[in-house]
């Protein structure tokens, strides 16, 4: 559903920079010659085969499946793509590594390679080759990708949620910016609803969406799930704060938005039912794209999360990692297909195919055209650095992706916004689950 | 379990011929032991003397091999219980390929803590106990029977209704009843995202209506509010559900022989003695059979529900299905999830009880005695 809809809500936004940028000769001839210097040389005879997540942007996939091309004509490296709805290449990852057969690298969420990190290829060298020729990798892509030491997946972006809001309507609620603070956003909600122009969250089963309001709302307020020794720590008054502040905000929110999934925000947003919410970039380059819509397109912006008592950014982003599995046959050309990937001349064409709706985990990125060209992008530069992990101060393994998968922080707000149960209650029917997750 | 109530009705219908074999078994066994009888009775008038002269006689050109005995073999050979058996065989093989098979290994996993992509251990009961004294678990079962019962009420009611209805004569009566089977024909993801639309907290139609009409002042929160988004859920499903029981009861209808309500006529009956005494006893088997099949299908619901609400607002109307493949497959939780699914076993079983006993009046309904 949400992928469908996603994805038809960006399809047009084609062909932007994508085509033109692999085809010359001379892009060839520097694909060739990266493929005689780089360190990993591809195994004789050596075929891939990858399972991605299917794509939301379509100019995105077109670049992707350009540098797929490339990289086979450079090396002779026959690569076959798959792609599965975001959701489902965990379960078909899992089996893989399972049963030991199936495709050679996987591209899916967040802490996937996290499930089985003994049946990961170690990339550490690709890791090391990439973050000292990029000005490094982010502190969360080191998290996502690390585990005992050693790399087992190479976090290729981040894909950010951040705040969309109208400019006209936070100018009649007397702001000239967006609120910076979780107090400031409260009452910014409140005026938007006095205005008449209300926003909202998805407090419905909405994996996305959902998930990342309610895990700014519980960390900006201090409160975890679990501490760094993945101990329950849920039952807090700092959660107790962040359920009261979410209350605050739900009352003041459109009416509807606990039955809300991840499609209905943008749906609500693009109509000019709703003036702000959180989402990816898709609602921006829907509107941009649809002439109908130039009017929403030009008067809404993009805002970091408010920063609350926590005193510093408490945002949750999806991470796409890439792994290889060890029964690859062909571990050299896992790797090599890794590194090309996140070339410059590959990485910086992709990156504007997919309108910001990826983000880089390598600073030297920063640069990319694409966050500058258009101010209203430029918050999605950052998501990759102010991103904290699955799991917050816990470990980004399984149990913190049964957890979300499970719905369970977000079920705990909603539980308390619509009035089911108390605080205690709320958060007492969480922590039991919590525990069953990480004993 | 629509296999398993059909394996049930060939067990019936193979007993049924198995009992019928033997009557006629008994009858040739009859005939035969009274003509052994009478040759013996033959035999005793015969002396012991000509039996000598007649057995030398004939024992150069009786040099043939003694009477076989009929052997085990032989009498499998023509047995029809054994060849029944071969014949019964490829079904067997499929039900317990694809039916006893996943089902045991289904009540299998609820006993472990297998994960996916995990082989799990044994863990006894834990499942079941974590689930037990799982408020969540609990509000779904309760969901999954109010959604079952009322559903299958006014499914039944209505059915009922509209096969009454269209088994009297209307004009364009072929296309009418072709019409009726619309809902049951759009795959169910259609009609619920159909309905999702419907329902939606924005651009609901029926609230944009109701406003403009103005009747109400706000959007009527259909899937946001507990109670509403069960209603709306439940009102979807018999939506989509009424053709089925409409259909099948008509069908049932139409073997009703007109003569019995001719002579309820000629009686003098009203048309609610003849709903009471005829159609509705000779319906009675179709009933349960429909009903059955109608509780099953909404217990087990899964599509409807995940299209509209993936179980929301606040688990209200997820179901034990949706509840399971939450845990087990986005969860990852397989053990868990699959004990969910086998708690669903009980309230599957007295369904299936339910038509096994509306299935014994027809003995009744034949003219046997009710047993």
């Amino acid at each position: 559903m949400t992928t469908f809809t996603r994805r038809a809500l960006v399809q047009g936004s084609t062909a932007l920079a994508t085509s033109a940028a692999w085809t010359g000769p001379a892009f060839l001839n520097w694909a060739k010659a990266w493929a005689q210097t780089a360190p990993w040389k591809p195994e004789q005879g050596a075929e891939l085969s990858m399972l991605r997540w299917k794509y939301f942007v379509q100019s995105e996939d077109d670049a992707f499946v350009a540098l797929i091309d490339a990289y086979t004509k450079a090396t002779g490296v026959k690569v076959t793509v798959a792609r599965e709805s975001y959701e489902d290449v965990q379960p078909k990852a899992s089996v893989a590594a399972n049963t030991g057969a199936g495709p050679d690298l996987f591209w899916g969420l967040y802490s996937l390679p996290h499930l089985f990190p003994q049946k990961c290829v170690d990339v550490s060298d690709v890791a090391d080759y990439l973050g000292k020729k990029y000005g490094g990798w982010v502190p969360g892509a080191v998290k996502y990708g690390e585990s005992g030491g050693k790399w087992i997946a190479i976090p290729i972006c981040f894909n950010g949620n951040l705040l969309n809001y109208r400019i006209s309507s936070l100018k009649k609620a007397g702001m000239s910016k967006f609120p910076a603070t979780t107090d400031e956003f409260l009452e910014y909600v409140k005026a938007t609803k006095a205005n008449n122009t209300p926003g909202g969250f998805a407090l419905g089963h909405a994996s996305g969406d959902g998930n990342a309001w309610v895990h700014w709302c519980l960390w900006a307020h201090g409160g975890n799930l679990v501490d760094k020794d993945d101990k329950v720590i849920l039952n807090s008054p700092e959660t107790a704060k962040a359920l009261e502040y979410a209350k605050l905000l739900f009352d003041n929110m459109i009416p509807g938005t606990a039955s809300w999934n991840d499609a209905s925000n943008n749906k609500a947003f693009l109509a000019g039912e709703i003036h702000w919410t959180d989402n990816g970039i898709s609602i921006y380059a829907a509107a941009q794209r649809d002439p109908a819509k130039k009017d929403i397109a030009d008067d809404m912006d993009h805002s970091y999360w408010p920063i609350g008592p926590a005193g510093k950014p408490t945002e949750l982003h999806l991470m796409y990692p890439l792994l290889a599995m060890t029964y690859t046959k062909y571990p050299q050309a896992c790797k090599s297909l890794m590194a090309f990937m996140l070339e410059a001349e590959n990485f910086n064409p992709w990156l504007v195919g997919s309108v910001g709706y990826l983000t880089h985990c390598l600073n030297a990125y920063d640069a990319n055209p694409i966050w500058t060209s258009d101010p209203k992008r430029t918050p999605f530069r950052d998501v990759a650095k102010r991103s904290l992990t699955a799991g917050g101060l816990g470990s980004v393994g399984e149990k913190a992706a049964t957890a979300i998968a499970d719905f369970l922080v977000l079920d705990m707000f909603a539980n308390y916004c619509t009035g089911r149960e108390d605080v205690k209650g709320a958060i007492a029917i969480a922590e039991r689950q919590a525990k069953r997750i990480y004993r | 379990m629509a296999a398993l109530v059909a394996a049930i009705h060939v067990f019936v219908a193979a007993r049924q011929g198995v009992d019928g074999r033997h009557k006629a078994g008994h009858d040739d066994q009859w005939w035969w032991s009274d003509s052994r009888a009478q040759l013996a009775s033959l035999n005793l008038t015969t002396n012991s003397k000509e039996t000598k002269m007649v057995d030398v006689a004939l024992k150069p050109t009786m040099a043939r091999a003694p009477a076989r005995t009929v052997t085990a073999w032989d009498r499998l050979k023509v047995n029809r219980h054994w060849l029944g058996l071969w014949f019964m065989l490829p079904a067997a093989a499929f039900l317990l390929l694809f039916l006893v098979y996943p089902l045991g290994y289904g009540v299998w996993l609820s006993f472990t803590d297998t994960r996916i992509g995990r082989t799990g251990v044994y863990v006894g009961t834990e499942n079941y106990e974590w689930l037990w004294g799982d408020a969540t678990f609990w509000l779904v079962v309760f969901n999954t029977l109010l959604y079952t019962g009322v559903a299958s009420v006014f499914k039944f009611a209505i059915g009922l209704y509209l096969a009454i209805l269209l088994n009297q004569s209307l004009p364009f009566k072929a296309l009418i009843r072709a019409l009726v089977l619309i809902p049951f024909i759009v795959p169910t993801v259609l009609s619920a995202i159909a309905f999702w639309w419907l329902y939606d907290a924005q651009f609901s139609i029926i609230s944009w209506s109701l406003r403009h009409l103005g009747l109400i002042d706000h959007n009527i929160n259909f899937l946001g509010d507990v109670w509403n988004a069960r209603w709306s859920a439940i009102f979807a499903n018999i939506w989509r559900g009424v053709p089925f029981v409409a259909i099948t009861l008509l069908a049932g209808l139409q073997t009703v022989s007109p003569s019995l309500y001719e002579a309820a006529t000629i009686d003098g009956a009203t048309p609610w003695q003849m709903f009471r005494h005829i159609t509705y006893p000779l319906l009675t088997p179709i009933i349960a059979v429909v009903m059955t099949f109608s509780v099953l299908f909404t217990f087990t619901d899964f599509q409807l529900i995940w299209v509209l609400t993936r179980g929301g607002p606040v688990n209200a109307t997820h179901l034990m299905a949706t509840l399971s493949y939450q845990r087990a497959i986005i969860g990852g939780s397989l053990g868990e999830g699959a004990a969910i699914s086998t708690a669903m076993i009980p309230f599957l079983l007295v369904a299936i009880l339910m038509s096994w006993f509306g299935l014994q009046r027809r003995k009744w309904q034949q003219g046997e005695s009710n047993d």
